[in-house]
């Protein structure tokens, strides 16, 4: 990314342990400024110890964090340009909406005047101007994160931390709510770092995607590279699902690989931005590049099988399809007429297909 | 839920702490209000009856002489007053150690705070007589206070701490202090951490999160730990009974010099029931504005 301004937070060489327990390891990011960004990763990875970092909970064991140019070094949490919307959100229950939302300027002694015009504007950027009279507990969900959001955008802070902001949110809720969340992050530009184990919401909600794994930032990447081209196995499998082939290397060109599986499939890839070593790799296909054809199609890569599960999602349908006694493939169907075909049921021989650019090269 | 009909055991059940309350609490209750009407007299037991049948009439022979007495005579005012301020002063003492003490557990690692509640009330095991003696050894002109202050120069001749009211309430916060600790605890550790690192990310220093957050959240603690501690406190007889002096005469040792020296039947009924009135009445107000003062507090 080519970001014409520097990057509102930096982060270099940032390593973090607690006791014997090594939680973050060497973490190099830079975070564009107005962006929003998603700490994606399963618990343990060293998430929320990151954001924790850039809050200024915890002091960094070695490496440095700049947020916006500045080092942050011994600055304590209360002095960063930085606030932290709460998994819980945290609302003070016996403070109305407004008192709420004006709780950090009151603290810091702004003049009422200021306090009023900044509570006007936080209420309507959030939509919450009839309800600033209620206590937290007569709110939904949805009405009670805009309240958390709106008592940290009020202190106009530079980067706005969210830790797991819809996990306290029923899930019918959460499309809705993110859109929403989109939309207050656009009028104002402020940059949000979020943190998340769930890859839909990454995905749904980021500009960029830092996907972390044991204590690392293992790619980073807008959702779009990180999906296509997952730079490894792990991401790869991390988000969404993925057919994983390894066997050794066959021929082929720098720009498109061969490949010979240990039962005898030989399968060509140009997918992928960079291309490993030659002494051996692996490739990635997601399901829904994989086509069932009756018969063999121009496309690079074609294998015979017969479909041993189908399951009808509606709009989608989930085929798993036996390539050898032991090995298969995961295929997904739109269905874009009428699913009713007689030929694709299980038992049936089909034709696998995909293209070699949609096979990514990955290291093994 | 599926319902049924009560079985004769459900209602056995159910019907165990009603006539508890009723064997203990309302039938005691109704009889001192009883007796507090008597009349005096010189037999045994020293109360008149209260109803005879006088050539099968029916005669009441009410008296309220004991609430006169009560209204009347200054000694049962100071003592009454005595013992109000006695028990203000240790609720207050309780909270002002108890609160801290509480809190300190409260924000202690999850698997030593058993520990600590556990030593906050270690001392229920021995008997409370022998923990007030211990406490006469200590502030005893000979004792351990007297000797380490005299020892460190800070004064030239024991200082009389023992038989005065600083030692009635001393022993009186020492003893009344788990009843405090307790329910605040429970208060405090119901405050989730969350809300404090929330207003501590808002830019609020600690004494503001202290005034604006914790104190208002946790006043229900305060006041049952108040509660729990006062009233016990204004009735209390053994303590000033035995660190105490004349000048510490309070309503509960007039209480017992009335029934069992002056065999007063009556006059002592009618200080139970007007303590028990005069307690009652606070704690109730307090505990239905509980809510109102921890809304309006910001």
């Amino acid at each position: 990314m080519a970001a014409a301004q520097p990057p509102v937070l930096q982060l270099r060489d940032l390593s973090k342990s607690f006791g014997a327990t090594r939680v973050l390891n060497g973490i190099d990011l830079d975070i564009p400024r107005g962006s929003i960004v998603s700490l994606l990763g399963r618990s343990g990875s060293g998430k929320t110890t990151l954001l924790q970092l850039i809050a200024g909970l915890h002091e960094p064991d070695a490496g440095t964090l700049a947020i916006a140019g500045a080092d942050m070094a011994g600055v304590p949490a209360f002095r960063r340009p930085v606030n932290m919307m709460f998994q819980s959100y945290a609302l003070f229950p016996h403070l109305n909406v407004a008192d709420n939302i004006v709780y950090g300027l009151r603290a810091s002694g702004t003049p009422p005047a200021e306090r009023e015009r900044l509570l006007g504007w936080a209420l309507e950027l959030v939509r919450l101007e009839g309800l600033a009279q209620r206590r937290p507990e007569q709110l939904s969900g949805g009405q009670q994160q805009r309240v958390a959001l709106a008592r940290c955008l009020v202190l106009k802070p530079t980067v706005l931390l969210l830790d797991e902001p819809m996990a306290a949110l029923d899930r019918s809720l959460r499309a809705e709510v993110q859109q929403e969340l989109i939309g207050i992050q656009r009028k104002i530009g402020t940059t949000f770092i979020l943190v998340t184990h769930d890859q839909d919401e990454a995905m749904a909600l980021s500009d960029y995607i830092a996907v972390m794994d044991q204590g690392s930032i293992v790619q980073f990447g807008t959702p779009r590279e990180v999906y296509e081209y997952p730079r490894s196995r792990f991401v790869a499998s991390f988000l969404g699902t993925v057919n994983l082939f390894e066997g050794t290397p066959a021929g082929g060109t720098p720009g498109q690989r061969r490949l010979v599986t240990e039962d005898g499939l030989t399968i060509s890839a140009s997918g992928g931005a960079s291309a490993p070593a030659a002494t051996g790799y692996a490739v990635a296909i997601r399901p829904e590049k994989v086509t069932i054809a009756l018969g063999p199609t121009s496309l690079a890569n074609n294998f015979g099988g017969v479909i041993e599960r189908l399951s009808y999602c509606g709009n989608l349908s989930h085929a798993t399809i036996r390539l050898s006694a032991r090995r298969t493939i995961e295929a997904t169907i739109v269905n874009s007429v009428h699913a009713d075909s007689a030929e694709l049921v299980p038992g049936a021989a089909v034709n696998v297909a995909f293209p070699a650019e949609s096979a990514v090269v990955l290291p093994a | 839920m599926r319902t049924r009909a009560l079985t004769l055991v459900d209602r056995l059940v159910i019907a165990i702490p009603f006539a508890w309350l009723l064997a203990f609490l309302a039938l005691p209750l109704a009889s001192v209000a009883a007796l507090s009407i008597h009349a005096v007299a010189d037999s045994i037991p020293p109360v008149a009856p209260l109803l005879t049948s006088v050539r099968g009439h029916l005669a009441l022979h009410a008296s309220l002489r004991g609430f006169q007495l009560l209204s009347h005579d200054p000694l049962y005012l100071a003592a009454f007053w005595s013992a109000l301020v006695n028990a203000v002063l240790t609720a207050a003492g309780c909270l002002l150690i108890g609160f801290p003490l509480a809190f300190a557990i409260a924000r202690s690692p999850a698997k030593r705070r058993n520990v600590y509640v556990l030593l906050a009330i270690l001392p229920f095991w021995t008997s409370f007589l022998l923990r007030a003696y211990a406490w006469m050894g200590i502030i005893r002109d000979s004792g351990p206070v007297n000797s380490l202050l005299l020892a460190l120069g800070l004064i030239d001749h024991p200082i009389a701490i023992l038989y005065s009211p600083t030692a009635v309430l001393l022993v009186m916060i020492y003893s009344y202090l788990p009843f405090f600790v307790l329910p605040m605890y429970a208060v405090l550790e119901r405050l989730p951490a969350e809300l404090l690192a929330a207003a501590a990310d808002l830019g609020a220093r600690p004494a503001y999160v202290f005034r604006t957050i914790t104190l208002p959240l946790t006043l229900p603690g305060i006041v049952s730990g108040a509660i729990l501690v006062f009233v016990p406190a204004v009735g209390e007889y053994v303590i000033p009974e035995l660190v105490g002096n004349s000048s510490t005469m309070m309503i509960g040792s007039i209480l017992w010099e009335e029934f069992f020296q002056n065999r007063d039947w009556p006059l002592a009924a009618a200080i139970a029931i007007v303590t028990f009135a005069l307690l009652m009445a606070p704690a109730l107000l307090l505990r239905r504005s509980i809510g109102r003062l921890a809304g309006s507090a910001a």
